[in-house]
């Protein structure tokens, strides 16, 4: 299982960051949810919003801040 | 149409906190009531449809269609499309990279760059719920014919070699792209979110920006800066622009609290040049950009924007008088 978080570094992108560790660990998954600030992969994705949160390497959340419970069930569905 | 809440207030007001009418205390209490609760309806409300037509026209989409235009054409759609893309600066570098990697030109991916920040829900509805229709449309139109001219501007100037190498490096072919795709109930929930989201980070700066707002609405007097501020001075319109670049975050409580300065003798056309600089001239997102492009472009994008927006400011102090 990877989790990964990608962002610009902006406040909203470690906020997300901190919830998926959260979110992760009630799920059970034991996996350090990775953190990069490297831009070009959202880019490189095809993407153009920042954060981005990734499932083993495919983009499941795009651009935005979800709530805890909303950012469980994302996850949940895509592992 | 904002008559129930004006009776809500009144209630409020004179009822339950017992305020004597006609003080200077109730007129301020009243207006401050008033006016929270109508943007906050009216934010709620536009924030979550426009969130619900951006569901389906995410950037990545904006930028197939912005792909496949000609040169010159494509600053329109550009600055019309940015009109619904929310502006965070944490996503200006990866929209700058995407466009220009998928072949956006220079100049239409700046007209986007410009229209996306300025002409955006919070502001509009702030617009709307303060100075009306007529003021938020005359906002909107010379908004999307700056931001349209000065990426036209951008593009003719040839500064493609003012961009950072590493950008021209990549290419994206952005047009195969599968993206996560959204049921109607998942499009409400990211409007929900979305709306509360804002809702969120907005509400201290329109409470202050208001309570300010109300403040100088019952105590100052009604002319108190026309001496300063008023459309016989020429200096107004460029100073206004100068001080609302550094206020970018704060655009939820400079309005409000603009709203108030307008009634006290600043005149229409400095406002307007006032709002359209604190939206469209971020130092935040300059420094930013500074990863993608050479200072030199900054310059001459902020440059461009700024003289747009002075022309604004005087030309609305003529024709509002």
């Amino acid at each position: 299982m990877k989790l990964e978080v990608i962002g610009s570094g902006c406040k909203k992108c470690k906020a997300l960051f901190e919830l998926t560790e959260i979110v992760a660990k009630e799920l059970g998954i034991h996996d350090t949810v990775l953190y990069s600030t490297d831009i070009n992969k959202i880019v490189a994705m095809g993407l153009m919003s920042s954060p981005v949160l990734t499932v083993n390497d495919k983009p499941v959340l795009v651009g935005m801040l979800p709530d805890k419970e909303r950012l469980k069930e994302i996850i949940s569905k895509n592992i | 149409m904002f008559y129930p809440i004006q009776l809500l207030a009144d209630w409020l007001t004179y009822t339950v906190f017992g305020i004597i009418p006609k003080t200077l205390l109730a007129s301020a209490v009243n207006f401050f009531i008033f006016d929270t609760i109508k943007i906050f309806i009216l934010l709620a409300g536009i924030i979550f449809i426009v969130s619900i037509i951006r569901s389906y026209l995410p950037p990545e989409k904006i930028r197939v269609i912005l792909s496949r235009k000609n040169k010159y054409i494509g600053n329109v759609p550009a600055s019309l499309l940015g009109i619904i893309t929310p502006f965070c600066s944490c996503s200006a570098i990866p929209l700058f990279l995407g466009f220009v990697q998928a072949g956006v030109p220079l100049g239409t991916t700046f007209s986007f760059l410009i229209a996306s920040p300025m002409i955006n829900e919070v502001a509009l509805v702030l617009l709307l719920g303060l100075f009306g229709w007529k003021i938020a449309i005359i906002y909107i139109v010379t908004g999307l014919i700056i931001s349209i001219l000065s990426g036209v501007v951008i593009g003719s100037l040839k500064v493609e070699n003012l961009v950072e190498s590493f950008v021209y490096e990549n290419s994206v072919n952005g047009n195969n792209l599968e993206l996560p795709s959204l049921s109607r109930i998942e499009r409400i929930n990211y409007a929900l979110d979305y709306t509360t989201d804002i809702l969120k980070k907005v509400w201290p700066y329109i409470l202050v920006g208001i309570g300010l707002g109300a403040w100088i609405h019952g105590y100052l007097p009604a002319d108190f800066l026309v001496e300063y501020a008023g459309s016989g001075k020429w200096y107004a319109v460029p100073l206004a622009v100068l001080i609302g670049i550094p206020l970018y975050s704060n655009a939820a409580g400079v309005i409000p609290l603009v709203s108030a300065l307008t009634e006290k003798g600043v005149s229409m056309g400095t406002t307007l040049a006032f709002m359209m600089s604190v939206t469209a001239l971020s130092l935040p997102e300059f420094m930013i950009l500074k990863k993608v492009m050479k200072i030199k472009l900054i310059f001459i994008f902020a440059g461009i924007v700024s003289v747009g927006i002075v022309f604004t400011g005087y030309l609305f102090n003529i024709i509002l008088k």
